[in-house]
């Protein structure tokens, strides 16, 4: 069993472990912006309480000691010192922004597609996983991110950086991390009511078992159909539509679905036998069962024959 | 003596009255009440986060309830909340008018406001919407919420803001009271001034967007959704053009509230008067330049650059406000009565909303950052602990003159105080949860931010016990409250030589200005 870091065991009081090879400069700027405030927020306080203090009214037809309406000195120091400092602070801030976009020409490509609610990842060799991002360590990582529906937006809180996910638009992250393990990705656009399971896991791997994963098939033959279905039902992400307890969510329950009759929403009517389900889950917008909305997406291409014969299999399974 | 609340009888007599006192009564009710609406939203949304999986909700009445909750908080409660109570009830007062320029009008914006209100409301009964208050297309123009509705409720309630912004110019640029030059005005009505330009030039472009989204989704004319050919960052754009201005339509009025209570409390005239009163102009200005800090994650680099050196440059101005007021404490006679209270809350929290906007504002931090608790924290930070503090700061100040009733400074005090403890519980772990990476908008979250988000919820709970003690002290007041003199405070503008309440015609003799805003005395004169 994986372990993912916990974000807020490791790291420091405001910020979780940095894990990435170029970007280690963020966590410095972050607490300098945080020490300057402390130390302007202590003196603004100070200065406030020691007014109070000094001016507390004791008669109730008292006056104040002073009418001072104007310092011009002192004015344009609290007007040009802030000024420079956040001018300062923009730089700093600049300069890194500029990093996090900068691409190294030696990076590997990784297409990256969010979907309702679901990170779908292809790999250069043409592999394609769903839920886990693999990549070697120590080296730039190329991500093009792409929606296939909504805006997501995909987010490495180890590796400080995000980017918006848009559809029909492809934009580009930089990502160099330098610690194996795993670690967390978060979707934070909103879209809609699985948003905030549409997580995904960063596989820092080193380079020996990056290629090994490239290069292994993920069937395990070892295991009956049935119960490798039961596992593609969680890795593929299908539990996030479908139940498996009669209770139905953004999908028909999977509950005895096999040789149930279906009706559709174009009012034509079949029994779910293998070659309906083969074709819901290859083209799921060619018969929209009735009483849903047509978003699961396309798994054409993600799932290899073996996989999809395993699904069935379980599906089986679950009617009596 | 009849004063403008015993004048005539009858609720009709309130419904369609023309008397800028009885229209601010009936906005501070309607406020109010969408106050209670919102507010009761985000207690549901704090309950749900008590744990990390499901506890009271499902997913999509969570979603909703977090977009019902901002979606109020910001088109009913806080956009309209100084201007259209206090503003409506004091701004022609402390100008010397009887009424303001277009008092039909100003009924009028009151009834579109309602009109507005009940739409909203209505998409709630219509299935509710689950977008959040951002609109961000193509969700919602695919969503099969009731957002049509809502967008047609916050598309009307645009109008009402319009019209008081116009109200509010003609009635400062023709009804100051003789003597009163611009630079004699008081800071309050400077800053409604500043307001009501960004009302008026800012909401229209709301208005274009929220009609463009309607007709994408209701005909789909491929503007916005990509899967017909539109362009989702444009509705962005578009967006963010109006709704930064609007932190400025929300936040201006505060600073204009509290520089009138620092006065007051402290008997001293205010440090920088020209330096406050021109900054709200160039805020105003300004603001209109910024927007495009809402998406430094979703566009090009120079873009975001630009609109990074101009989200510091206008936070500038805001800066120097804050020290003008801590200088005008120095050598003051203070007085810590609630109103004082409120205004040295809005300090502190303003403060700390101003520092974590530098966070935000910084391109690289705020990569990190954009779209988590951070942001959530930064702007409750600046919203309720800014607007909202100097709202309550000057209900309390001018309650005297609206009611003519006191209420009792010792629940005052409490109250203050549970909602000073109870909100930075609430607010403040959201900070550190949000820089741990938390995103906003979660239903469910990862079990390591559990503690969090507990402390935050059980803070929800002493902010609400807060405003229960506040309505009861309120109430109270009204019912038997002492009752009060002209001018309690000890104040120097115009409003607080009428009677406490006024009378139907406030000023029975037009008052002459002789003199500047704040033109308190000293005792020594070295
Ligand atoms: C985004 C949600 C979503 C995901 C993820 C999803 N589905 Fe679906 N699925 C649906 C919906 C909604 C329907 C019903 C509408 C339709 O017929 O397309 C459906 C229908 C089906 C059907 C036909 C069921 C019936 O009752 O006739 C099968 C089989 C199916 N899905 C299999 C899968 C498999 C296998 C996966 C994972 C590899 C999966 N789905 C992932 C939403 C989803
Ligand atoms: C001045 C008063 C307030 C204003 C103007 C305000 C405004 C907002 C806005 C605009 C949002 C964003 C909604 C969205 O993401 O679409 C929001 C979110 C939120 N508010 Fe408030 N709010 C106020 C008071 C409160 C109070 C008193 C609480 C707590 C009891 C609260 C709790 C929350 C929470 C928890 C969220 C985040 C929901 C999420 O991201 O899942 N708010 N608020
Ligand atoms: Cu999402
Ligand atoms: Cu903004």
């Amino acid at each position: 069993m994986e372990i993912i870091q916990n974000l807020t065991e490791k790291g420091t009081f405001f910020l979780p472990s940095n894990i990435s090879a170029t970007l280690g400069e963020f966590d410095t700027l972050f607490y300098f912006i945080l020490w300057l405030s402390v130390i302007f927020m202590v003196g603004l306080i100070g200065v406030s309480a020691w007014f109070l203090i000094t001016s507390k009214r004791k008669s109730s037809d008292q006056l104040a000691e002073k009418q001072i309406t104007h310092n011009i000195p002192l004015e344009i120091i609290w007007t040009v010192v802030p000024t420079l400092l956040v001018l300062f602070i923009f730089w700093l801030g600049f300069k890194q922004y500029m990093l996090m976009r900068s691409i190294p020409p030696n990076a590997t490509t990784i297409y990256v597609s969010g979907k309702k609610w679901f990170w779908e990842f292809t790999y250069p060799n043409g592999k394609k996983t769903i839920g886990d991002l693999v990549v070697p360590v120590n080296t730039p990582v190329k991500l093009i991110l792409s929606s296939t529906d909504v805006l997501h937006s995909f987010y490495l809180p180890n590796l400080r950086i995000k980017r918006d996910v848009i559809p029909n638009r492809y934009t580009v992250l930089t990502i160099e991390p330098a610690k194996i393990g795993n670690f967390r990705i978060f979707c934070t656009e909103y879209c809609g009511d699985k948003h905030s399971n549409m997580l995904a896991t960063l596989k820092v791997m080193s380079n020996d078992d990056y290629y090994a994963f490239l290069k292994a098939v993920d069937f395990d033959d070892s295991i009956p159909l049935s119960e490798a279905g039961k596992q593609l039902y969680t890795k593929k992400g299908c539990v996030a539509c479908h139940s498996i307890d009669g209770s139905p969510m953004v999908g028909p329950t999977w509950k005895n679905l096999y040789n149930a009759n279906r009706v559709f929403t174009d009012g034509s009517e079949r029994i779910a036998d293998e070659a309906y389900l083969i074709e819901s889950i290859n083209y799921p917008q060619a018969h929209i069962v009735t009483g849903y909305q047509p978003v699961m997406p396309s798994y054409q291409g993600l799932l290899v024959d073996q996989e999809i014969t395993a699904i069935i299999e379980y599906i089986k399974e679950l009617s009596d | 003596m009849k004063n403008y609340i015993t004048e005539k009888k009858g609720l009709l007599s309130w419904l369609f009255t023309k008397d800028h006192k009885r229209i601010g009564i009936m906005y501070l009710f309607s406020v109010f009440g969408a106050f209670a609406v919102g507010g009761f939203a985000a207690l549901l949304v704090r309950l749900e986060l008590f744990t990390p999986d499901q506890l009271i909700l499902t997913a999509k009445q969570y979603n909703q309830s977090f977009t019902l909750h901002g979606a109020i908080m910001v088109f009913l409660f806080i956009i309209p909340s100084i201007p259209a109570t206090l503003g409506n009830f004091i701004l022609p007062l402390q100008l010397g008018a009887n009424d303001v320029a277009f008092p039909k009008l100003n009924l009028a914006s009151f009834h579109v406001y309602i009109l507005g209100a009940l739409v909203c409301i209505l998409s709630i009964f219509m299935g509710g919407i689950d977008t959040g208050w951002t609109f961000y297309t193509p969700y919602s123009t695919t969503t099969d919420t009731a957002v049509v509705t809502m967008v047609v409720g916050a598309f009307i309630l645009g109008f009402s803001s319009i019209l008081t912004g116009v109200n509010f110019i003609a009635t400062i640029h023709y009804l100051r009271a003789p003597g009163m030059t611009w630079f004699r005005m008081p800071l309050f009505a400077w800053s409604l001034y500043a307001t009501s330009i960004i009302q008026i030039l800012a909401t229209p472009v709301l208005a274009i967007t929220l009609v463009l989204l309607i007709l994408e989704r209701m005909w789909g004319i491929g503007i916005f959704d990509p899967a017909i050919g539109g362009d989702p960052v444009l509705f962005q754009h578009f967006f963010w053009f109006y709704s930064h201005p609007a932190v400025y339509i929300m936040i201006l009025p505060a600073m204009g509230v509290i520089s009138e209570l620092v006065t007051t409390f402290s008997r001293k005239n205010i440090f920088g008067y020209k330096a406050i009163a021109m900054s709200s102009i160039a805020i105003a200005v300004i603001s209109f330049l910024v927007w495009g800090h809402h998406m430094y994650t979703s566009e090009s680099e120079l873009a975001a650059t630009l609109f990074s050196i101009l989200t510091f440059l206008v936070a500038i101005p805001s800066g120097v406000k804050i020290f003008n007021w801590i200088a005008t404490l120095y050598k003051g006679s203070i007085s810590f009565e609630t109103p004082f209270l409120y205004f040295l809350g809005f300090l502190f929290l303003f403060v700390i909303g101003g520092f974590t906007g530098i966070f935000l504002g910084t391109l690289s931090t705020n990569i990190h950052l954009h779209d988590t608790y951070f942001v959530v924290a930064h702007f409750h930070y600046v919203m309720f602990g800014g607007t909202l503090y100097a709202f309550l700061g000057g209900l309390h100040y001018w309650w005297p003159k609206m009611f003519g009733k006191m209420y009792s400074e010792y629940l005052a005090k409490w109250a203050f105080w549970l909602i000073f403890i109870g909100f930075n519980m609430t607010f403040f772990v959201q900070f550190i949860m949000g820089s741990k990476g938390m995103p906003r908008r979660y239903y469910n979250y990862v079990d390591e931010f559990a503690i969090y988000h507990q402390i935050s919820t059980v803070g929800s709970w002493i902010i609400a016990i807060g405003f229960i003690v506040m309505l009861i002290y309120l109430v109270k007041s009204l019912r038997s409250g002492k009752k009060a003199d002209k001018n309690p405070w000890g104040a120097l503008t115009l409003e607080w030589l009428t009677d406490s309440p006024p009378q139907y015609h406030a000023f029975s003799k037009t008052p002459v200005v002789t003199s500047p805003p704040y033109d308190y005395k000293a005792s020594s004169h070295e």
